[in-house]
């Protein structure tokens, strides 16, 4: 049962974005920015970095949603699935390789990330702005992980949830409707 | 050295918002709406959400987010900033009420692995008179810290070891509040 009090129909970080609505815009905000903006790094490979920063933190809910809209964005199921085991032998390439391992320090602690992990990735061809975009995605979900396990929201365990909660995520983003998320009429 | 060429010399978050201005601009936001505003019901004030910050950044090590929150802190105290020194050295010993003591006990577990926040430890708080409004705030807080002080060390961007820089930006965090830089003067933050 979450801490504070929060909608039945809402859960997750769902329904602690409709908790505080000034703090969640901000937050709406630079995840729209960051995971469906303008970048070089395509958006199946920014949920990635999503999806491995909540598996590490071990934050259920977050992580099946991410995995979820990475295997939507991917085409299939299997990478995100093989990311989460093991960076070094999933079907993804070398930058993608370094820039994972960027973010899986960046979960443990900012100090954690090294200069020859930073140093593996602008050789294997990483940008700047692609270094950068990394740890700021990686800092980021530690920021939602910990909001939504620190407040015991509660995790769905039907796949069906999390089906329908990536199909919003992947199509209309991270932008709050209009209207918000009214309660089902019964 | 910074891990990726800022193209400023400025300073910890202030460096990688000039690098960054569009993802910058909801940091900020943030930052203000957190530190400067509060959830309907919560009784914290401006001083006491900058303790919280500055306790989690020194948690995490990150001497810039530390050292700059914890001068905010020490503006918004005033005659009362000893609070603050006493809170980054031993928060059991800190002439602080059970109701900050018990929220920064949840900040600490926020910083850790935020999956230890028990029912016990909102509980005390609570018994203390914290509302759900604080307890939001406290674990959102922390999380957000958790954020910031990543982004900056991830970078590892540059921290000025003048205490006077801090001072400065203390003063201009507590009457200005938090304002994106438009500019990478090192005297700023």
């Amino acid at each position: 049962m979450p801490h504070i009090p929060l909608p039945d129909h809402l859960p997750g970080i769902t329904g602690l974005l409709e908790y505080r609505l000034d703090t969640a815009e901000p937050i709406r905000n630079l995840t729209q920015l960051l995971l469906r903006g303008e970048s070089t790094l395509s958006e199946g490979e920014r949920e990635l970095i999503a999806a491995l920063v909540s598996s590490r933190n071990c934050t259920n809910f977050c992580n099946a949603a991410h995995t979820k809209a990475a295997d939507l964005l991917l085409g299939e199921p299997e990478t995100a699935l093989a990311v989460k085991a093991d960076i070094e032998t999933a079907p993804v390439s070398e930058k993608m390789k370094a820039l994972l391992q960027i973010a899986a320090l960046t979960q443990q602690s900012g100090r954690a990330v090294s200069t020859e992990a930073i140093a593996r990735a602008k050789a294997a061809g990483a940008s700047d702005r692609e270094i950068h975009d990394t740890v700021l995605i990686a800092a980021l979900f530690c920021l939602y992980n910990k909001y939504v396990d620190g407040l015991a929201t509660v995790t769905p365990t039907d796949p069906a949830y999390y089906q329908l909660l990536g199909e919003r995520i992947t199509g209309r983003g991270y932008v709050r409707p209009p209207g918000g998320y009214p309660t089902p009429v019964k | 050295m910074p891990h990726i060429q800022l193209n400023n010399d400025a300073p910890g978050i202030r460096s990688l918002v000039l690098y960054r201005p569009d993802t910058g601009q909801p940091l900020y936001e943030l930052a203000q709406a957190l530190l400067r505003a509060g959830s309907p019901g919560s009784t914290l004030v401006d001083a006491e959400r900058e303790l919280i910050a500055a306790y989690v950044s020194s948690r995490n090590c990150t001497d810039f987010c530390q050292n700059s929150h914890a001068a905010a802190a020490r503006f918004l105290y005033g005659d009362n900033q000893s609070i603050v020194d006493q809170v980054l050295t031993d928060v059991d010993t800190a002439s602080l009420s059970p109701k900050m003591k018990a929220l920064l006990s949840i900040a600490e577990h926020v910083q850790t692995d935020a999956r230890t926040v028990s029912t016990e430890l909102v509980e005390t708080a609570r018994q203390y008179g914290a509302t759900d409004g604080d307890v939001h705030d406290t674990v959102l807080i922390a999380a957000s810290f958790c954020m910031y002080n990543r982004y900056v060390d991830g970078l590892a961007t540059l921290t000025p070891a003048d205490p006077a820089a801090y001072m400065a930006m203390g003063e201009r965090m507590g009457t200005l509040g938090y304002v994106i830089p438009q500019s990478g003067r090192t005297n700023q933050a």
